[in-house]
């Protein structure tokens, strides 16, 4: 029972706080013969598995690493194109670990721009009168909570699909952003988040919120 | 506790159905516009949803809500995309849509060699079907107005 993370995004659709509580690993490391026998592609400048799923290797996995060195991109740590150097035979056997590559800062204010507009258009398309936008978005692996201050401000929490309480911890982030962001003297409106008493006493509320909220068998 | 209405979206995007029974707000475009923007959302939606998971996805995305309805989604592998809206009563959507897809869909459109379902569905048989399953439903009970 865990919660992911906390996104912060201004009335802009600009996200101006953003905090890892628990990244999962699912890394799998694996030694392969030429020639290689799952499909890799270019995608957003990482090298991902496009076809093979087997081990533990799934779709959509990066490669992290190439014996044992992590790459940079979709470059080797020394400058070589990953698929180059995995088409020459000579290469090999060759050891890589495959993983869910990790957001990167850009990446998480392009998706926090893009939840801005789902949350408009969510309420655009409304049946019923006076929708508001997007409250909570479910998967099957985690769930999206969001809720949106009177002045414009979003407070987005991810977390497990049975993790309790959630509305309570939205609403006393809220707290601690009115206190400890708002009421510092160094904050400019609208602009990123970095006060320390901020971020001290957020990762305590998410401690409560996962003790309180526990139901369940624990993951 | 009532259904709002259905959308079913073919692979390209391209709607193939919609029908709505308790709609109090439209959403000031035309129906055309309003499909294009529901699936601009729907893909958006899966792709934030791919991005955003801090683990390997199954099924990917379920449903959301807002204060007012919740939206069911169902998506085949083969890429047809089926959309319901709900009030928040109904938690989850998910049988009756598979149940729409398997029963209804696959059984009156993929196996009439006489309909097919681009551009969009004119199965008169389909379409009363649907609607009397909808009418059915455990949660279908329309306010009276």
């Amino acid at each position: 029972m865990v919660i992911f993370s906390v996104y912060v995004v201004n009335k802009a659709g600009g996200l101006i706080y953003q905090y890892d509580n628990y990244v999962p690993r699912s890394e799998v490391e694996k030694t392969f013969s030429y020639p290689l026998d799952v499909v890799l592609k270019h995608h957003d400048e990482k090298v991902i598995v496009s076809f093979g799923q087997r081990d533990g290797i799934k779709v959509g996995h990066a490669i992290l690493s190439i014996n044992g060195v992590d790459v940079m991109g979709k470059n080797t740590a020394d400058g070589k194109d990953i698929l180059e150097y995995l088409k020459d035979s000579a290469n090999y056997p060759v050891s890589i670990r495959f993983g869910r590559a990790r957001l990167s800062s850009n990446e998480k204010l392009m998706l926090a721009s893009m939840f801005h507009s789902l949350f408009a258009i969510g309420s655009q398309l409304s049946p019923e009168v006076g929708s508001s936008g997007i409250e909570m978005l479910e998967t099957d692996v985690f769930k999206l909570h969001c809720f949106q201050t009177l002045t414009g401000i979003k407070f987005i929490v991810l977390a497990d699909p049975r993790q309790s309480g959630i509305d309570a911890l939205l609403r006393k982030i809220y707290e601690l952003y009115s206190d400890f962001a708002l009421k510092n003297p160094f904050y400019s409106l609208e602009m990123p988040i970095r006060c320390e008493l901020f971020d001290q006493n957020l990762k305590s509320a998410l401690e409560v919120a996962e003790k309180a909220g526990n139901f369940g068998a624990g993951s | 506790m009532t259904v709002h209405n259905i959308y079913i979206f073919d692979r390209n995007g391209s709607c193939l159905y919609y029908n709505e029974w308790n709609r109090k707000k439209q959403a000031g475009i035309s129906k055309e516009e309003e499909f294009k923007l529901m699936y601009g959302m729907l893909f958006s939606i899966r792709s934030f949803v791919s991005k955003m998971s801090p683990l390997d996805m199954k099924d990917g995305f379920l449903s959301f809500q807002t204060s007012k309805y919740r939206l069911h989604y169902l998506e085949t592998p083969s890429g047809l995309k089926l959309v319901l809206n709900t009030d928040l009563s109904v938690n989850s959507a998910r049988e009756t849509l598979q149940h729409i897809y398997s029963n209804l869909y696959v059984e009156l459109v993929v196996k009439n060699p006489a309909c097919s379902p681009a551009p969009s569905l004119d199965s008169e048989l389909f379409c009363s079907r649907l609607d009397a399953f909808v009418r059915s439903l455990p949660f279908f009970s329309p306010r009276a107005a």
